[in-house]
């Protein structure tokens, strides 16, 4: 059987050898050259992104003077104008800072319950599933929802919003802690092992490092999810002890219709947020899981 | 060459292993009371086909499982858990920690076993990795490695703690042919620098004669030992039948596959 289908098909025909004499050509053209200048310009992706927010500006900016009805859509510059002057009072800041004080306080306590949970999770299995459970009926329940159940509990004040706080970071940063922590692989645990690492320093020297990028993401996720927890509790609560924050600045220029002021109390919302993201953890992606080769 | 003064009592002592794993709906049996020594400086292989149990084998010699029955001993010392007195090089090119530099790499072995500190463990380091000729990459991050330099390093940890025996778990089957047989001769050379005891798990019958000074040819399903040989790094032919090494060893592994595939298949007929 073979033997015929061997002889019907073609065989290759014998063909010369070749083989290059001497030093091969050197005459080619571009090796390497370096783009110009404009070409390294529009590589840049911050100066891209800054064109792009001018022309939305800029459009902003046309739209509302043909519309001419401030308490709707305030033109920017007025919107620009109202935040100087709200930064220059100090009122902004002092609003932002009470924010972010506010945060910083629920963001850390959120944290240090969720590596409780994670290594309560890491070591035992009931533990694993308490886990896994409560994250998966906790996760998806919205922050603000808690918010007439905490006024019950903790009255009108920061322990409400803290509370609320803790509630939208601990379970994100938790989940993704955990997950991290689950996929480190086996080769790098043999490693550890190996070295003759266990118990705590084993959990500080392989598995940290090995699920950063998995803790990273969830501290992001975490973050933003207390950043709008908080605004949205604060337009809800208003103020607590006479300071309130940016939800309460925003509210307040509402009911006073100020609206270039509820435009720039919304700027800094989003100020904060984007500074939070591209300074801090932008710069702590790039000093770590970047340059490990961990993420692209 | 002969293995150089082997002393009486073997470095490591496997008597009688059966290991045993659980996946999720079969007890498997990887190892069936299998027995071989390791001497000091050998180049021990183990060889054979997937199923045989050698990658289990060694993460036993490793202390990563328990075997259910025999012992195995290192310098007389029953094998309880892993250790830095058994260096282990893995296939996997992630066994390398990527958010460490090459040298920080070579000296967290060293330092997280408490072998050396500080300077000491620098130096140390250091001269590891020029031994495996990545002297200007000790400040590179893994993922800037290509596969072979990253087995390098990965052996260069390794050989820095000195262990009593280098376990190499298939270290160049994710590697490219070329890569893999330059891999084999820098493996070779460092041996004959230091002359440190191997233990090499192989599925390819050349590697295992060009790296092994003793093979151990084991069966599969369970493994069991069917033969353990000597062996020079060249593919000799027998000087009595004129079969050489690399079939001989061919047909050992393979003399029970060939008697089932050429049998009667149940309900089969053998030619059209």
């Amino acid at each position: 059987m073979t033997e015929m289908i061997a002889r019907t098909l073609p065989e290759p025909r014998p063909r010369p050898e070749f083989f290059a004499e001497g030093r091969l050509n050197a005459d080619f053209g571009v090796v390497e050259k370096p783009l110009t200048f404009a070409e390294k310009l529009w590589n840049n992706g911050a100066l891209r992104k800054a064109v792009l927010l001018l022309l939305l500006a800029a459009g902003w900016e046309l739209y509302a003077r043909s519309l001419n009805n401030p308490l709707l859509v305030p033109t920017f510059s007025s919107t620009l104008e109202a935040f100087w002057t709200a930064i220059a009072s100090g009122e902004l800041p002092g609003k932002a800072l009470n924010s972010l004080r506010l945060l910083l306080q629920g963001y850390g306590l959120g944290l240090a319950l969720a590596l409780l949970f994670t290594a309560f999770a890491m070591m035992t299995r009931i533990g694993t599933d308490l886990l896994e459970t409560l994250t998966s009926m906790f996760n998806p329940l919205p922050a603000i929802a808690l918010l007439p159940l905490t006024l019950i509990w903790f009255g009108l004040g920061d322990k409400s919003i803290i509370f609320v706080l803790v509630h939208s970071v601990l379970w994100a940063v938790a989940l993704n802690t955990h997950s991290g922590f689950k996929s480190v692989s086996n080769t790098l645990r043999m490693v550890g092992r190996n070295c003759g690492l266990g118990g705590i320093s084993f959990v500080t020297k392989i598995l940290i490092p090995a699920a950063f990028p998995s803790i990273l993401t969830g501290l992001k996720i975490g973050w933003a999810f207390a950043w709008r927890t908080l605004i949205a509790a604060e337009l809800v609560f208003g103020a607590t002890s006479g300071k309130g924050g940016l939800g309460w600045f925003i509210y307040e220029a509402k009911n006073q219709l100020e609206i270039p002021a509820v435009f720039a109390g919304l700027f800094t919302v989003i100020l904060i947020g984007l500074l939070v993201e591209n300074l801090f953890f932008r710069n702590i992606e790039r000093v770590t899981v970047k340059r490990w080769g961990m993420q692209s | 060459m002969k293995p150089l003064e082997p002393t009486p009592t073997p470095l490591l002592e496997v008597r009688g292993v059966t290991l045993q794993y659980k996946t999720k709906e079969h007890l498997v049996t990887a190892t069936y009371r299998v027995s071989f020594d390791v001497l000091s400086s050998e180049r021990f292989v183990l060889l054979g086909p997937s199923g045989c149990g050698k990658s289990t084998l060694m993460k036993a010699v490793g202390g990563y499982m328990a075997p259910t029955e025999g012992t195995m001993k290192l310098k007389g010392k029953t094998i309880r858990k892993p250790g830095p007195d058994r260096m282990m090089v893995f296939q996997e090119f992630d066994q390398l920690l990527p958010w460490k530099t090459v040298k920080k790499n070579v000296m967290f072995a060293l330092e997280s076993s408490g072998r050396m500190r500080g300077t000491a463990a620098e130096d140390k380091a250091m001269e590891t990795i020029a031994k495996v000729n990545l002297t200007k990459f000790a400040d590179n991050y893994p993922h800037t490695l290509s596969g072979g330099m990253k087995q390098r390093v990965a052996i260069a940890r390794a050989m820095a703690m000195e262990p009593d025996i280098l376990l190499m778990d298939e270290p160049f089957a994710a590697l490219d042919a070329l890569t893999r047989r330059k891999m084999q001769d820098e493996l070779m050379q460092l041996w004959a620098d230091t002359k440190f005891t191997v233990l090499f798990v192989t599925h390819s019958i050349p590697e295992a004669i060009r790296v092994g000074s003793r093979i151990l040819l084991l069966s599969p399903h369970p493994g069991q030992v069917k033969a353990e040989i000597n062996c020079d790094g060249e593919d000799r032919a027998d000087p009595v039948s004129g079969v050489k090494l690399s079939d001989q060893i061919h047909s050992m592994l393979f003399a029970e596959q060939v008697e089932q595939t050429t049998a009667v298949p149940a309900g089969g007929r053998v030619h059209d």
